[in-house]
Parts: structure tokens; C-alpha cells; sequence
């Protein structure tokens, strides 16, 4: 599984291959997100998304292991509602070329949403509350509280997330709670389309020539 | 080159920036001053233990047995209670790790502006409304965050905490957001079992006193007297920080906020975290799901060994500035012993990329001053001006 940045169209890289770098890693992510991390082997296939939006990454694994780190974004809270955790739903304009609004809105509502019910005060967490200080909270060394599931859940949703969406366009998300649910860390990697030293923006851009054709060099 | 082997996991906790000290691997979390924590140990437990020895036998015949028995529930309580509070994360949020500092800086430069040579550049503060009410989020210089609203950074912890309510000896840690309501409970169990063991105290000594007198009564049980002594004290700081701690929870209002008078009613101002129903603020403390740490201790450190090379080394193409560049702006690409030297020209061909992408659009995207406090600021910006 040859990386993308092996091909000779980068003339930047001198036509060295470049080994899997360290730096994706330095995005210090925890073991276990790691550890639950599909390596996938399946070889590249190509994806039609709209737009001129397909990139070579199509799986995370290839994408975290071979790809250049570009550019990180940082999803900062909505504190309007109060302390609440919730996301901003404004679409970063580094993301403009890389992804749909619409399919960036979906995925912080629903994070909003997650959270929204792990912080719900009803009944349920009454009754959480109640049974716990019962027992002097000695409860919860046996029992999971609702929001740690709740947590469990953005992760999965997460992980789904940078599979079906984010990889393939050459993003990658972090689960907020790494960051202390401060933000929604998006690294955009580097998008190697073209051999010019052109801003990946305009790479996009430049039609969908230049892309199919990666695509096909890009398969094996 | 080889990097000598560390066979040894090394977790989170040892590296966590911040004055905590951590046991039993890093699941116990305290500040690093104690001795006050031992001392309140040793008032529990041994006012305790003398209440026990002297008292319940006594009480168990001549009254009930169920007193004892109350008294060891009470107790177990508050011990549980007091180790929650103290070992527990109170809610410290992790500092921003390069890139997300650096994303801020540049946030913060694009909306200075240009400062004017040898001025101050304002304060970093960012204006948030929550419930028709303007709160202003204060930048920490340590953590290199803006921090939440109800944040405060403890200072003797070297934290920034959420919902930071003070940071109290007595616990050996500080109270937020995670540990309030077991703090609450904390007091208020003491009260409880401070009062339940003074008028104990009383009742043994009148009653063995109508039998033998006061002085005989007193040589009898010593230990009673310094029990009232001890309860005498704590009943009034006790009941009267768990009354205070009573009146902010109906207010939903936290130490910090009343000592500040964030919401004293002054300009108009309100709380906008008030929900202007005691029953629902008492319920939303009390009663409000139990968080997370998001501090993560016991995970095992990543033996990354990526050098935290900012690419000092890399001209930047517009800047003839002299000022020495700490940090780049965006694109912190970090070139490590894997990237061959051939590669490494490229870099700087992909900072122009990355820098492209970035709203600014003046030079002094190069210009960043070191993330720094706010007096280095004030040099960098004279330096700025002088590199012109």
C-alpha cells in the first residue's frame, strides 16, 4: 500500500518516496482511540462525491499513516445557551474547499444533540442522583453513569464519521472530550492533486481532470 | 539513531502539567499541600473514635442502641464524602496543546489589528452572551485557553477548573464543577454529625451527672469534654459555611462569582445562570448529571518522540522582520528524523500553502508574537515596530 505521496507528480519531494512520518501521531491521540481504529486493507477505491471534492484518502489508516499534516480547526463552543456543552454551527472557511456545509452542520448538530442528553436534567438523572448518594456514590464504581454512556456514543459516532465523511475528503475529527470538550479539532491533511506547489484550495478547484486522473494512478 | 527503550508505561498523569500530586496511579488527584486535609482527618476520626468509646456504650444501655448505630452510618457518610471531595478531579480543564494555542493567537492578532507602536495591546477578552446577559471570557495566559464561562484558574492547583468555586485547604483540593455537590454534601453531613455529637455529649453528661454529679461525671468520660470542645468550634464554622454553601446553590451562584460580586445586581447586571427557581437551581446541582473527568490520567503516554521543532528554521518569504519567530502560525509541520532532508524544502512550500488558507491576510501572519504573557507582548509589539 504505496502511499499517495510516492507518486512522481509531487516534484516538490524530489521523486523520494516519503515514508510514513511520525507527525499524524503527534495529534496525540489516546491509545485506545487507537486501539478501536479499523485498519482497513482493502486497497483504495475511488469516490465520487460531488463536486471536485474527491482527494486520494480513502481510509483513515492510510490517511493517518502517509499523509502530511496541513492545517488544524478548531470548532469553538456555543455558549449562548449558557454552559451547556454545545458546538458552533458556523462552517470554518478553511473547510470551504474541502467538504459540504451541509454535511458539516449535520455532524455538530448531532454531537450537539449527544450532548444535550448526556446533560439532561429529568428524571432519569434524578433518579441517578438519588440512588447515588444513597450509597455515598459507591455506586458508580460498579454502575457507568448516563453520561459516561453517552460519551461512548459520540465516540462511536465519531469514528463513523471520519470513516464515511471526513477520511475520504482528507479530514480527520477529534472527539471533543480529548480536548477537554473545549472544540472540535478537524486536522485537514495535506491534498496532493496536483505537482504544483498551488494552494490546495485552487488544487481542488482546477477541475476534475486533475482528480480522476490521481484517482486512477492513485488505484491499485 | 536509536532511543533508548523505556520497557515502563508511563501514564498521562506523570506528565500533566499543573502543581497536583497524583496517587495510586493516578487515579487520586489532590494539590500538593495536605497538611490541612491530614488535620481534618485527624478531627473527624478521632472525635470520632472518642464519641464511640465513651458515648455509645453508655448511651446504648441507658437509651438506645440505634444511636450508635446512627452515629457509624453519619460518620461513614462524611468520610465518604470528605475522600470524594479530596481525590477527586474537580473539573480541571486540559491546557490547549500548539496548535490550538497558536489558532487562538492568531484569532486574537486578527482581531487587534495593528496595535500602534509602543502601545499595550488590549486585553484578551472575548464577549459572550448567555440569556441577555453580556459575560466576558477572560484569556489565561497559562493554559493558553479562553476560558468557559464560570472558569477561573486556581492558582495554588496551576489550573484553569470549570465552574471554579474556591480552592479549599480543609479538602486539599479545589471545588468545581465536578466535586461541588460531594463537597456540599460534605459539610452538610458534618453539620449533621457535629450536632448529632454535641447533643450527645450533653445528654451523657446530664444524665450521668443526675447520677453522680457534674465534676464525677466529667472525671468519668475526659473524653467528652474534648469532644465538646472540638464540636463547640466546628458547629459554627461548619453550619455556617453549609448555610452560605445553601444560599449560593439556591442562587445558583458560585464562592467565586459572591467574593467577585459578579452578580450583585450593580449596572443591572443578573445572573444568567439562574433559573430564578430556587427548586430548580438546588435540583440542577444536586440533583444534574455527574461529569466526566476529561482530564485523562490513566491513559498511557504515546512514545511519539516528534520533536516540538518549530519551524524556526524556515524563512518565511514575506518577512524581512528580525523579530525571532517562535511559533508559525498555522501549519505545524513538524519535520522529524523520518522526513529526509530532500523533503524538507518542501516544508516551506507548504507553509505558503497553508498560510494561504488563512484569513490573514496581512503580513503579520508572520509576524506572530511568542505565545507569551501580556508584559512580552508589549515587547514583542515595540520590537515589531523597531524591525520596520
Amino acid at each position: 500500500m504505496t502511499s499517495i505521496l510516492s507518486s512522481t507528480r509531487t516534484s516538490t519531494r524530489g521523486g523520494a518516496s516519503t515514508p510514513p512520518r511520525d507527525s499524524p501521531t503527534a495529534l496525540s491521540h489516546t491509545s485506545h482511540e487507537n486501539d478501536s481504529l479499523h485498519l482497513s486493507h482493502h486497497g483504495t477505491h475511488r469516490l465520487s462525491s460531488p463536486g471536485n471534492m474527491a482527494t486520494e484518502f480513502h481510509n483513515l489508516h492510510e490517511m493517518r499513516h502517509s499523509a502530511a499534516l496541513a492545517n488544524k480547526v478548531f470548532i469553538q463552543r456555543d455558549y449562548s445557551q449558557g454552559t451547556a456543552c454545545r458546538f458552533q454551527t458556523k462552517f470554518p472557511l478553511e473547510l470551504n474547499s474541502r467538504m459540504e456545509q451541509a454535511l458539516f452542520a449535520e455532524t455538530v448538530k448531532t454531537l450537539n444533540s449527544y450532548y444535550a442528553e448526556a446533560e439532561k436534567v429529568g428524571g432519569q438523572s434524578y433518579l441517578e442522583g438519588c440512588l447515588a448518594c444513597a450509597t455515598a456514590y459507591i455506586i458508580f464504581l460498579c454502575l457507568e453513569t448516563r453520561y459516561e454512556k453517552v460519551l461512548k456514543k459520540i465516540s462511536g459516532y465519531i469514528q463513523e464519521q471520519n470513516e464515511k465523511v471526513y477520511a475520504p475528503r482528507g479530514l480527520l475529527l477529534t472527539d471533543p472530550v480529548e480536548r477537554g470538550t473545549r472544540v472540535i479539532e478537524i486536522s485537514v491533511f495535506e491534498d496532493h492533486c496536483s505537482g504544483s506547489s498551488s494552494p490546495s484550495s485552487s488544487c481542488n478547484a482546477s477541475g476534475g481532470s486533475s482528480s480522476t486522473s490521481s484517482g486512477d494512478r492513485g488505484s491499485r | 539513531m536509536s532511543a533508548v527503550m523505556i520497557t515502563r508505561k508511563v501514564r498521562k498523569w506523570e506528565k500533566l502539567p499543573g502543581k497536583n500530586t497524583f496517587c495510586c496511579d493516578g487515579r487520586v488527584m489532590m494539590a500538593r499541600q495536605k497538611g490541612v486535609f491530614y488535620l481534618t482527618l485527624f478531627l473527624i476520626v478521632g472525635t470520632c473514635a472518642l464519641f464511640f468509646a465513651f458515648e455509645c456504650p453508655y448511651l446504648a444501655v441507658h437509651l438506645s442502641p440505634t444511636i450508635p448505630v446512627f452515629a457509624v452510618v453519619l460518620f461513614l457518610f462524611v468520610m465518604a464524602m470528605l475522600l470524594r471531595t479530596s481525590f477527586s478531579d474537580p473539573g480541571v480543564l486540559p491546557r490547549a496543546l500548539p496548535e490550538e494555542a497558536s489558532f487562538i493567537e492568531m484569532e486574537i492578532e486578527a482581531a487587534n489589528g495593528n496595535v500602534p507602536a509602543g502601545q499595550r495591546p488590549p486585553p484578551r477578552i472575548r464577549n459572550v452572551q448567555i440569556n441577555n446577559q453580556i459575560v466576558k471570557l477572560k484569556y489565561c495566559y497559562t493554559c493558553k485557553i479562553f476560558r468557559p464561562p464560570r472558569a477561573s484558574h486556581c492558582s495554588i492547583c496551576d489550573n484553569c477548573v470549570d465552574r471554579f468555586d474556591h480552592h479549599c485547604p480543609w479538602v486539599g483540593n479545589c471545588v468545581g464543577k465536578r466535586n461541588y455537590r460531594f463537597f456540599y454534601l460534605f459539610t452538610l453531613s458534618l453539620s449533621l454529625l457535629t450536632i448529632y455529637i454535641f447533643t450527645f455529649d450533653i445528654v451523657h453528661v446530664v444524665m450521668r451527672s443526675v447520677d453522680s454529679g457534674f465534676l464525677n461525671a466529667l472525671k468519668e468520660t475526659p473524653g467528652t469534654v474534648l469532644e465538646v470542645l472540638v464540636c463547640f468550634f466546628t458547629l459554627w464554622s461548619v453550619v455556617g459555611l453549609t448555610g452560605f454553601h445553601t444560599y449560593l446553590i439556591s442562587l445558583n451562584q458560585t464562592t467565586n462569582e459572591d467574593i467577585k460580586g459578579s452578580w450583585s445586581g450593580k449596572n443591572r447586571v443578573q445572573n444568567p445562570y439562574s433559573h430564578k427557581n430556587i427548586m430548580k437551581n438546588c435540583s440542577e446541582i444536586l440533583c444534574g448529571p455527574t461529569y466526566p473527568s476529561v482530564l485523562d490520567r490513566r491513559g498511557v503516554m504515546q512514545q511519539d518522540d516528534s520533536p516540538s521543532l518549530t519551524t524556526a528554521a524556515t524563512p518565511s518569504s514575506t518577512s524581512d522582520s528580525t523579530v525571532p519567530q517562535t511559533t508559525k502560525p498555522t501549519a505545524p509541520l513538524i519535520p522529524n528524523e523520518h522526513t529526509p532532508d530532500d523533503a524538507k524544502p518542501s516544508i516551506a512550500t507548504s507553509t505558503e500553502i497553508s498560510t494561504s488558507l488563512t484569513e490573514e491576510s496581512e503580513s503579520t501572519a508572520h509576524k506572530v508574537p511568542p505565545l507569551a504573557s501580556p508584559e512580552t507582548d508589549v515587547e514583542a509589539s515595540i520590537a515589531k515596530a523597531a524591525a520596520h
